[in-house]
């Protein structure tokens, strides 16, 4: 099927979703760059004088910045931890047979159809408020003094909600990497003396290598971009405890008006994110092959 | 040594009875084979020694020392499964080392054993190689190292020979011959094919529903089959078995006669039919023969050169000597006025 003609044919026939998705990526990239050389704010949005790189300059030397850059690394590798060292237990434990396995499947996937807002609210109002939180009634059971999540360890709380909502993606695709391990090599390896340990250390998990990659390039692309859950539970804060860096450039336009400083902070984090992209996938990007 | 002795071995999953009530005795340096149709039982049974499988009762007693609940480790034994089963993500060198990392041994004895595995196995080159990266027969290869290596006191093959193509069949199975030869271990072979029965085996359990038909030498079981079953299963092609008048002639329910021992003739005979079709395969003919002593042709094996085409009239007449009977329940008739060989 690869003659001239159809390749040609083909090419044809894929240019229009191809120049759409180009445009649709282009022009928001373009304009990102262009503003971020403009002193735009919103109090004075006639004028947009052209100030070449102190957009930048300002963003970066700000206090915040490199706070929100320790914050939003901790969080993703955080939540990375969580999800995917829970996930492998959870899916261990999905795997096996028991009564009502397929219920028990299906509740541990529901919290994927939360939404991200109402999720957080959830868990700020609901789990981690002290006074009638469930977490708090439960310490003050136990006669512990209940902890005010938000105010106390707001990074953790953020940690604790988004790990919630991203363990059932974990747990599902381990849970079916784990599915497709076949019978016989558990078999084999028991015939050669390995105990549960073992196959676990050496079938199990190099089997679900490929899965736990896929999992962590995944997840840490969605998690570079937290930002629903911090603006209804910590809003950043206290100061800028929990502010990530896709908030911290929220902030910048919503809360200062600052268009151009967003802008700039906005490049900063693709730059950031393609640096952990290639970062990762030098790291790890070699179980995805073979 | 690798004695196993399987006592009044039962095992049923839930109401579904697999294997009633079976005695079986393997002597040290024996090659085993069990055969049987699909869904006989004879993986089970397999997997019941190996230890995969727990028996519902009876008791399995290798080298003397019950191992009815010894888990597969401590067994003993060593497998090579229908699919190999190797680790993909290891080379062939770590594949195996495997067990012998698990049991704990050294390094240099690790290495020195895995050495003289691959060298025996003419896996040399292929050492750092993932099993990915091998052919089928270089995996099944990899597979038998892995065993050999444990220096079991017996080896459990699962069908080991069906996924890999025909020519490469016939090799593997010389070659495992051969290593039976070498290493004069115990060995149980599990297949359906009653050629790799035949070829292999110093002796034959052949399996029906969880049933043991028959135990013997391959040439016992081709000579002496003990029940039609056992007849029609052993030799290629399929022995001839014909009920009502003709059997009632030798005083039988039915009367097997393979294809080999009936003589062919274009002029007179016994039996009178018309070829239907002819298989030539070089060396041998067989003919499927129309008759109206049958109603489903009879098989006959002729000579290669033989010059009939189908549509011609020939003559069956059975060797005599080579004729088996059986009773109504289908048991071999001999002794008293015995005709069968």
């Amino acid at each position: 099927m690869a003659t001239l003609h159809t390749k040609s044919a083909a090419r044809a026939m894929m240019a229009p979703a191809v120049i759409v998705l180009l445009i649709w990526m282009i022009v928001p990239l373009a304009m990102t760059l262009y503003f971020s050389t403009l002193n735009y704010t919103l109090y004075n949005p006639i004028s947009t004088p052209f100030i070449g790189f102190e957009n930048y300059s300002y963003f970066l030397t700000d206090p915040t910045f490199l706070a929100a850059l320790a914050n939003t690394l901790i969080l993703v590798l955080g939540v990375l931890a969580i999800t995917v060292i829970g996930g492998i237990l959870i899916a261990l434990l999905l795997d096996q047979e028991f009564y009502g396995v397929n219920i028990v499947r299906l509740l541990v996937i529901a919290p994927f159809f939360v939404m991200p807002t109402v999720a957080a609210l959830v868990w700020k109002n609901m789990m981690m408020n002290p006074v009638y939180g469930v977490i708090g009634q439960l310490l003050q059971a136990v006669g512990l003094a209940p902890i005010d999540w938000m105010t106390e360890v707001p990074l953790l709380s953020i940690v604790i909600i988004v790990a919630w909502q991203w363990l059932p993606f974990a747990t599902l695709i381990l849970l079916t990497a784990l599915q497709s391990l076949s019978a016989d090599q558990k078999e084999a390896a028991e015939m050669d003396g390995a105990g549960a340990l073992s196959i676990f250390w050496y079938i199990t998990l190099p089997h679900m290598s490929r899965a736990i990659t896929v999992v962590i390039l995944i997840q840490t692309i969605f998690l570079l971009s937290i930002y629903a859950e911090i603006l209804v539970t910590t809003q950043g804060g206290p100061g800028s405890q929990s502010t990530n860096i896709t908030y911290l450039v929220a902030q910048q336009a919503t809360s200062y008006g600052d268009i151009g400083a967003a802008s700039a902070g906005g490049i900063v984090a693709v730059v950031l994110a393609n640096i952990v992209a290639i970062f990762l996938v030098r790291l790890i990007g070699k179980n995805l092959d073979a | 040594m690798g004695q196993i002795h399987l006592e009044k071995v039962r095992k049923a999953f839930g109401d579904v009875v697999i294997i009633p009530e079976l005695d079986l005795q393997i002597e040290d340096g024996e090659f085993v084979v069990f055969v049987g149709p699909s869904g006989c039982g004879k993986s089970t049974l397999l997997r019941l020694i190996a230890g995969l499988e727990d028996v519902t009762g009876g008791k399995i007693v290798i080298d003397g020392a019950d191992a009815t609940t010894l888990p597969p480790a401590k067994r003993g034994l060593a497998m090579v499964f229908q699919s190999y089963a190797l680790y993909p993500h290891m080379s062939v060198r770590k594949n195996i080392a495997f067990p012998l990392k698990m049991a704990g041994m050294d390094k240099a004895e690790i290495d020195r054993r895995v050495d003289y595995a691959a060298k025996t196995l003419n896996l040399d080159n292929y050492i750092d190689r993932r099993p990915g990266q091998l052919s089928g027969g270089q995996r099944q290869r990899v597979a038998i190292g892995r065993a050999i290596v444990r220096e079991p006191k017996a080896f459990l093959f699962d069908e080991p020979l069906s996924n890999l193509d025909a020519a490469l069949r016939v090799g593997m199975r010389l070659e495992i011959s051969e290593l039976h030869q070498r290493l004069k271990t115990t060995m149980i072979y599990v297949t359906h094919d009653q050629v790799e029965a035949m070829t292999m085996a110093d002796k034959i359990v052949v399996l029906r529903a969880g049933n043991i038909e028959q135990v013997g030498s391959p040439l016992e079981l081709y000579s002496q089959p003990r029940n039609t079953f056992v007849a029609g299963f052993i030799g290629s092609p399929r022995m001839n078995l014909l009920g009502g008048k003709e059997a009632a002639g030798y005083a039988a329910a039915t009367m097997g006669i393979r294809p080999e021992h009936i003589r062919l003739s274009t002029t007179e005979g016994k039996w009178k039919g018309t070829v239907k079709v002819s298989e030539h395969l070089g060396s041998d003919t067989f003919l499927h023969v129309e008759s109206p002593v049958h109603d489903e042709p009879l098989t006959v094996r002729a000579d290669g050169e033989f010059p009939v085409h189908a549509g011609d009239v020939v003559y069956l007449t059975p060797q005599e000597d080579k004729i088996h009977r059986f009773d109504d329940k289908g048991l071999a008739i001999r002794g008293n006025g015995r005709v069968a060989g």
